[in-house]
């Protein structure tokens, strides 16, 4: 156990909504960002003089850009039904968690500067002044929000807070408080082409200790390309894959999946990063240019599909917005979804008979599978409404002979976060971190009592850093949480004949 | 004709004309505001036909609020539909002859009231007694239920307690209607129910209400799930 300065949740055998504690989570915030982490963006570099004015004009100007957001600041009736949906208010008991008070920290600027009631009965409705207050409130509970959509399920005007939230933290570093988390990120994957700053030499070197790697384990000849053109498949995969555990076990899946099936496949230097955190700040100008490395790649590399590793928001950026942003993908072959997601993949291959497992390899471990937020809420896998929810439990399925569902609410459609998405992955949230994860970690505690569940699954490398993490503070081992391409790779039989 | 006859009835085409033309500027906002990304909250139907039954599901059953809580849910749908059939009732109101389907549901109408006052009573409980609830609750938003629960109640204390001259009623909503005034009856009553309607018109398209527009314009309902077959051009609506 780690010396931590708060208090952990105390995790119950069953679900349990708090009763609010106003205030609990005031003096939770990250980092801001330096100017040299603001100016790469196109944000000024420090807090502007005229940042009043310059903060209502850019929420005005994003009011008339996004339908979603002027349409969700006056739809809300303050129903309440989203008030328990949240898992940092569950794991936090501070009210402006809840999404319907998130919301409420730009709709009360919103009403008293864009609408009739507001501006003169402003104490009737709830209207305020944007103040320095309020804007530090707006940064830290902004940084509260992992954009993870579970509000937007239950809401019946379906307000996403998400949307919010982005559009928050757009205003924020527009007038200068940006926040140094994933400013820096961006900044690097702007100019190298992935979020650890990774160059192509250490990329290199980490792919040919790869293939050694799994020649010792295996005595099979895996290859992890880099920069082959002409390869069929251009693999876009979270940074984390090329190294930080247990994210390194799926690109070992995918390739001995690439291989096994017969696929040219390779890796581009250019875009080595599928995460686009230009998503979390809500600038879609920086989405967007981060995103065009991947076409910029694809082409150079003449490749005939784009497959994208395991990783949630990537995976949403990719399958709703690559089209739109980078599109369109006329030049791929148009037999294969663009992009493809390589549970997809992987999916069909199974269906084609292409892979056979030796499924007794993974007989010692009890395994459920988390949901991530923007995978479930936010994309899709197949051909159908979600699939996203199928395609990954059949392949693991396929690879495992034991495996169980957490309780109902909290998988699908209604999973839980695990705490670190939204560009929160930062060890300045942790105290955050680890709240908001105990809806997770409640439901994944009810599966190990009741099944001896051993192992938790994930597809997204956001989750996977996060559980490493927390998972320890709940007296959880952090090996509990493993990609699905690992179990994919280490039952699947290499080199038999099909 | 009285003063209130004349009162009532400026305001009511104050109101009428407030309430359209407030809700129509809104309703163009919204249209004409770009939806630039796709973000339906997926699962999401992949067609449009699909949307327009997502859509329906959230108008006519609350889809979202069931999954999320069923009191909410109970007290919420209760109301809209009791609103619903109040609503169809009072055509008896501006109809001559009265359509043959609204005299149908005329007595079923009056137990609208009835599930009207219901939900709207159990939401404010909700909404005083649950700290959450509570929390998010503004002035205007217990406003907004004792305004509607008046209107109810008073519609109900008329039915059932001081009836009132709904023969002459008839016939000034018809003159409102024809540009024909009539003279309205001065029950108290009546006039607080009526009064109590014309606020509501008045605050209807500066208010909570816009979410009745709204939950149509909702792009993460009513968006198709299909970037990948159908390129989403930015800007686009
Ligand atoms: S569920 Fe929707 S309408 Fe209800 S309080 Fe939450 S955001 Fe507002
Ligand atoms: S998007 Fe997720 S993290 Fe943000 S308010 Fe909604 S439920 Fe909470």
């Amino acid at each position: 156990m780690k010396k931590v300065e708060f208090d952990i949740p105390v995790i119950t055998n069953h679900p349990v909504t708090p009763s609010i504690e106003p205030g609990a989570m005031a003096h939770v915030k990250p980092f801001v960002a330096k100017q040299a982490h603001q100016e790469p963006l196109g944000f000024p570099g420090e807090l502007v003089e005229d940042w009043h004015d310059r903060a209502i004009a850019k929420m005005g100007e994003l009011l008339g850009k996004y339908r979603s957001l002027v349409v969700f600041m006056d739809s809300c009736v303050k129903c309440g039904a989203c008030t328990d949906k949240c898992h940092y208010f569950l794991g936090t008991s501070d009210p402006k968690n809840m999404p319907v008070a998130r919301q409420d920290l730009m709709r009360k600027v919103y009403r008293r500067y864009f609408t009739f009631a507001g501006k003169y009965f402003p104490k009737l409705v709830g209207a305020v002044d944007l103040t320095r207050e309020v804007l530090e409130e707006w940064y830290s509970y902004y940084h509260q929000c992992s954009e993870c959509r579970r509000c937007s399920v239950y809401c019946p005007y379906g307000i996403d807070t998400a949307e919010v939230t982005m559009a928050g933290r757009e205003i924020l570093a527009s007038v200068g408080i940006g926040q140094k988390y994933s400013n820096e990120i961006i900044g690097k994957v702007h100019k190298i082409g992935n979020n650890l700053g990774l160059p192509e030499k250490a990329l290199v070197d980490t792919l040919i200790d790869l293939e050694e790697e799994v020649k010792d384990d295996t005595d099979v000849d895996v290859r992890f390309p880099l920069d082959v053109k002409g390869a069929d498949v251009l693999l876009i995969t979270p940074s984390a894959d090329f190294f930080a555990e247990p994210h390194v076990d799926g690109l070992i899946g995918y390739a001995k999946v690439f291989h096994q099936a017969g696929i040219s496949w390779t890796l581009s230097s250019h875009a080595s990063e599928a995460a686009n955190f230009g998503l979390f700040i809500g600038s879609q100008d920086n989405m967007q240019k981060v995103a065009m490395r991947i076409r910029e790649a694809a082409l150079e590399l003449g490749v005939k599909r784009i497959i994208v590793g395991e990783c949630g928001h990537a995976w949403r950026v990719a399958y709703s917005y690559w089209n739109t942003l980078i599109g369109p993908f006329d030049f791929l072959d148009p037999k294969y979804p663009a992009p493809q997601h390589i549970c997809e993949s992987t999916y069909n291959l199974i269906q084609q008979g292409a892979l056979k497992f030796n499924k007794e390899e993974n007989d010692d471990k009890i395994v459920t599978f988390h949901d991530s937020c923007n995978v479930s809420r936010a994309s899709r896998m197949g051909n159908m409404p979600g699939g996203q929810f199928v395609i990954p439990r059949e392949i693991i399925k396929a690879a495992c002979n034991h495996f169980v569902d957490m309780r109902e609410d909290s998988i699908k459609e209604g999973t839980f976060c695990c705490g670190g998405g939204g560009g929160l992955l930062t060890d300045d949230l942790v105290e955050l971190r680890v709240k908001g994860a105990s809806p997770r970690v409640q439901a994944l505690h009810e599966v190990i009592e009741q099944h001896g569940v051993t192992h938790m699954a994930a597809i997204c490398a956001i989750c996977k850093s996060q559980f490493t993490k927390v998972l320890p503070y709940y007296d959880m081992n952090m090996d509990m949480i493993i990609s699905v391409h690992q179990l994919v790779g280490d039952a699947l039989e290499l080199g038999v004949e099909q | 004709m009285s003063f209130f006859s004349y009162l009532y009835a400026v305001l009511f085409y104050c109101a009428t004309v407030t309430m359209v033309v407030g809700v129509g500027r809104k309703i163009r906002i919204y249209a004409k505001t770009p939806a630039p990304l796709k973000i339906p909250t997926t699962p999401a139907p992949t067609t449009r036909s699909g949307v327009v039954g997502r859509m329906i599901r959230e108008v006519v059953f609350f889809e979202s609020l069931f999954k999320s809580s069923k009191w909410t849910w109970l007290f919420g749908w209760a109301f809209h539909f009791g609103l619903l059939l109040a609503l169809i009732r009072h055509l008896r109101y501006f109809t001559e002859p009265v359509w043959s389907w609204v005299a149908f549901l005329q007595s079923a109408g009056v137990y609208a009231g009835y599930a009207m006052v219901f939900g709207l009573l159990g939401l404010w409980g909700r909404r005083l007694l649950v700290d959450r609830v509570r929390y998010i609750s503004a002035p205007s938003d217990h406003l907004m239920l004792a305004l509607i629960l008046g209107i109810a109640g008073s519609g109900l204390l008329m039915k059932y307690i001081w009836h009132t001259d709904v023969v002459a009623l008839k016939t000034f909503a018809l003159g409102l209607l024809w540009f024909d005034w009539a003279p309205l009856p001065d029950d108290p009553i009546l006039l607080i129910h009526l009064g109590l309607v014309i606020c509501l018109m008045f605050v209807f398209p500066i208010s909570k209400l816009l979410h009745v527009p709204g939950l149509f314009f909702s792009p993460t309902r009513n968006q198709a799930d299909d970037p990948r077959e159908r390129r989403h051009y930015p800007g686009a609506a």
